[in-house]
């Protein structure tokens, strides 16, 4: 087979990578925020910090327009319907992230209302800790989700077949 | 702080009522028999107008008390700008006060709150549900006998995987 020379500014790559590619610098988040991470969410977008230089300014309000969800803040029992039903209006390929300790883990309110993480009960991708986290911690988590979707993520979600993602989660049991 | 006429006024009409005073706040402790009688007359009669606040504390286990609930009225004048709390004591089983919906339209959330946090009854009120917690809750957890972290409720959810969308 002959070797052909490929002309200047051609590359050669997979469908797949090309849409994960693509895929990873224009996501759209939705902010789910519901206490005091919220308020450093919106410094994230705001000017000094400039979320949109990593593709990633268009919040919307509307989970069917959104593929990211940035839950900030705690989240407690009476509030997870909502927010399971808000995950499971957005389209697929859809990721989450948990920012901060609280949704993360429950943080310190470890009390009969507030749930103990948020991964519990839905599907986390990346987290962020802090109380609250910085907003550079916050787009480093978005750089981080940008290379896991550009190193695994397929036009058809082939990698939710990977045998670690089939492991059920169960919640805690105390 | 309460005008002295203020206090007479109560004083004449029920008598032996328990008046106390902390930093410039009358507080006045009142039969839970008398409860609603009070509060009409400190409203109808003597200005109390502005139904500032009602809540509850749990007195279980607390140094020298001898009743379980402590109902607590928070009334203001705007007239005079006169304050007042009105205290009442209750007692398991089924602690029931008084509503006084009928007196302020306002008691209606307050005394659901109450009811939805501490379990106490409001005989009279006309639509006793919870308001802060989810309907299928099953305790009262400002009580102080609830543990701080719950029962297990938190825990209680149907879990969404990555397949279920
Ligand atoms: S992690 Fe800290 S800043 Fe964030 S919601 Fe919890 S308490 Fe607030």
């Amino acid at each position: 087979m002959a070797i052909v020379e490929l002309p200047e500014n051609v590359r050669i790559t997979s469908l797949d990578r090309l849409v994960a590619w693509c895929r990873s610098y224009s996501l759209w988040p939705m902010p789910y925020a519901t206490a005091c991470c919220g308020i450093e969410l919106m410094a994230t977008g705001a000017s000094r910090t400039d979320i949109s230089r990593f593709g990633a300014e268009v919040f919307r309000f509307s989970p069917r327009q959104c593929d990211l969800m940035l839950v900030a803040g705690r989240v407690v029992m009476k509030m997870m319907p909502v927010l399971q039903r808000i995950w499971q209006q957005m389209y697929e390929p859809k990721w989450c992230v948990a920012m901060g300790a609280c949704a993360s883990t429950g943080g310190v309110f470890d009390t009969y209302s507030v749930v103990q993480g948020i991964d519990r009960f839905i599907p986390v991708d990346v987290y962020v800790p802090g109380c609250p986290p910085r907003p550079e911690q916050l787009i480093q988590s978005l750089v981080d989700l940008q290379q896991k979707i550009q190193a695994e993520d397929t036009i058809f979600g082939r990698e939710f077949d990977a045998p670690s993602r089939q492991r059920a989660k169960r919640p805690l049991q105390e | 702080m309460t005008e002295p006429q203020t206090i007479h006024a109560l004083k004449g009409a029920y008598g032996d009522l328990a008046f106390s005073e902390y930093r410039g706040q009358t507080r006045v402790v009142v039969p839970l028999a008398l409860i609603h009688d009070v509060l009409e007359t400190l409203k109808e009669r003597l200005g109390f107008d502005l139904l500032v606040d009602i809540t509850c504390v749990d007195y279980l286990r607390y140094r020298g008390a001898q009743d379980r609930f402590g109902m607590v009225y928070l009334l203001a004048n705007v007239e005079t700008n006169e304050r007042i709390t009105a205290r009442t004591f209750v007692n398991d089983p089924e602690p029931t006060v008084p509503s006084m919906v009928d007196l302020w339209a306002g008691a209606d959330w307050l005394e659901r709150e109450v009811w939805d946090l501490f379990g106490i009854r409001f005989s009279g009120h006309p639509d006793l549900r919870r308001i802060v917690l989810p309907d299928g809750f099953e305790a009262h957890p400002l009580r102080k006998d609830y543990p701080l972290q719950g029962r297990g409720e938190r825990h209680n959810l149907p879990v969404i995987r990555r397949a279920e969308g």
